[in-house]
């Protein structure tokens, strides 16, 4: 089976400092791969590489294009990966605002990428707004509402519906569940969790939070001063950690 | 003696403006920067607009200054004199005698021909503007085509208000590349950009020229199901009886009671001339 994602030797650096450096793994069709490590250990910073917001200074990101097959995504065109960003990608935001367009309406907002790829319809946009606002859990009659009247788990759902509408097959995730409280926190996890099983989907989700990882990721990599220190099945390296900095990063989280 | 250069603008700085014209020319509907003036008026005022016909005239052009229609309200009134002034060109209230026409936020009714052209005044050029601030990024999906966001808009009106409600500055798509601005003409006179004469627009705060060239595709933007219409008030001329123009809405006192008007004076004028006489009209004198 050809790897979706293939990332090579990939390093980014900020002036002298390492934002990640020696970064290379592969990531087959319907995994899903979490990134932990403490703030600063350039998780954020290898995740932007990967979804093509920062040219990494050194490496490859080979992805298994839908209608090309396998392109470098580093060397490929603008528009290409622009494209890219649009139809087989998504990146959920940790803050909604970012990903979102507060002045527009809720069903904009999930249509947007709709009109992007050059649907023309309003009816047919609007049904599938209504489709994927049902899909996260968010009522029909918020359809006209905008965000900026929406709590911060809708918004969050509706960042999420709003990436998954043109049915990408890798989803980028920074922190997605930041800033919220637990119960919603389980809610999303859930909503996600069943996305991903349900439409066979990709994805790398940054986390600091390793019930988030436990919960969704199959495979784990744990990133310290920007060096890849620890890999491997998530509960093996969870229940089993070797590394002497994923040892500490486990047995700190608080116990309730 | 003449106290002035011919039309004001010194000739490099013309050479200039004739050069962001033709390469507006060239490629339909982009925005081309160019080093804006200051001019003897405020931003606002159509210094983009002066600064392009100051450009295009010579001394045999004719010139009219039309401000929504008409030929006789403050900034026309003023734009004229002050290419009357520097220019000494001739000027002129009818639309067929004019060879260069500056407007502001109207296409004259009477049908335009290949020896004239026509200049915009425009506030604003970039169409995305409202929906994407940053000026690195719109520019970036003019060239990549990235247009989707024009839609959203256009989504967002019928959403609330059940039919595209944005009635002027309606967006157009231009020889099927550049999403353009029109600048403010209401949406009834988007059909006839589709013209023989040269349309140029010139934005002087933004310090931005662009261009249509005659009988370019000029394609409003919209929906399958909800196509594009120009409306405009349903009513005749109470003047001249015209049916077919774009019509001011007057009122007349405050017990309700109002009537329309040509936006175009000229064109009005000229029908009530030919004898076509309205509900409030009165016989050409």
């Amino acid at each position: 089976m050809t790897p979706l994602l293939q990332v090579k030797d990939v390093a980014k650096m900020y002036g002298r400092r390492i934002g990640c450096t020696d970064v290379s793994f592969d990531l087959y069709p319907g995994e899903v791969m979490g990134i932990v490590g403490e703030s600063g250990s350039g998780k954020s910073t290898l995740l932007n590489c990967l979804a093509g917001h920062l040219e990494p200074d050194n490496g490859q990101v080979i992805f298994d294009t839908r209608a090309g097959g396998l392109a470098d995504t580093v060397t490929m065109s603008e528009p290409e990966r622009r494209m890219l960003g649009r139809t087989d990608w998504a990146f959920v935001h940790q803050h909604a605002r970012d990903g979102l367009r507060m002045s527009v309406s809720a069903g904009g907002n999930i249509g947007e990428r709709l009109m992007a790829v050059g649907d023309r319809h309003y009816g047919n946009i609007r049904e599938r707004a209504a489709d994927w606002l049902g899909r996260v859990e968010i009522s029909d009659n918020r359809i006209d509402d905008r965000p900026t009247a929406f709590s911060g788990g809708m918004q969050q759902r509706l960042q999420i519906a709003r990436n998954l509408v043109t049915g990408p097959r890798l989803v980028f995730m920074d922190e997605p569940t930041g800033g919220l409280d637990v119960s919603v926190q389980a809610r999303l996890l859930d909503l996600l969790r069943g996305l991903v099983r349900e439409m066979g989907l990709s994805a790398i989700i940054v986390t600091h939070d390793l019930a988030v990882v436990r919960l969704l990721a199959d495979r784990l990599m744990v990133m310290k001063d920007g060096h890849v220190v620890e890999t491997g099945l998530t509960d093996q390296v969870l229940d089993d950690p070797q590394h002497a900095y994923t040892q500490l990063l486990v047995s700190s989280v608080l116990q309730v | 003696m003449n106290d002035y250069n011919f039309a004001y603008l010194d000739e490099q700085t013309k050479r200039m403006i004739r050069r962001a014209i033709l390469k507006g020319l060239a490629v339909p509907g982009y925005q081309v920067p160019f080093a804006s003036r200051e001019m003897p008026m405020p931003y606002g005022w159509g210094t983009g607009g002066v600064q392009v016909s100051a450009a295009t005239l010579t001394p045999d052009d004719r010139l009219k200054v039309i401000d929504q229609g008409a030929d006789d309200t403050t900034n026309a009134v003023s734009i004229r004199k002050f290419f009357e002034k520097t220019a000494g060109v001739d000027t002129t209230e009818e639309t067929a005698k004019a060879s260069v026409i500056q407007t502001r936020h109207r296409i004259p009714e009477a049908e335009l021909r290949e020896d004239q052209i026509l200049v915009y005044q425009v506030p604003i050029p970039e169409p995305l503007r409202f929906l994407e601030p940053r000026e690195t990024e719109t520019r970036t999906m003019h060239a990549l085509q990235e247009y989707g966001l024009m839609h959203v808009k256009l989504y967002e009106d019928i959403s609330q208000h059940g039919a595209i409600a944005t009635s002027y500055a309606y967006p157009v798509k231009v020889a099927d590349r550049y999403v353009m601005d029109p600048s403010p003409i209401p949406k009834f006179d988007n059909p006839k950009m589709e013209m023989a004469a040269i349309q140029l627009f010139g934005a002087g705060r933004e310090q931005r020229i662009y261009a249509v060239p005659p009988y370019t595709k000029v394609v409003s933007l919209d929906f399958e199901d909800y196509p594009f219409e120009a409306t405009k008030a349903d009513a005749p001329c109470d003047l001249c009886a015209a049916e077919d123009s774009y019509l001011d809405e007057v009122i007349l006192d405050d017990a309700g009671n109002r009537m329309f008007v040509c936006s175009d004076t000229d064109y009005c004028r000229s029908r009530r001339e030919a004898g076509h006489i309205g509900r409030l009209g009165t016989e050409a004198a």
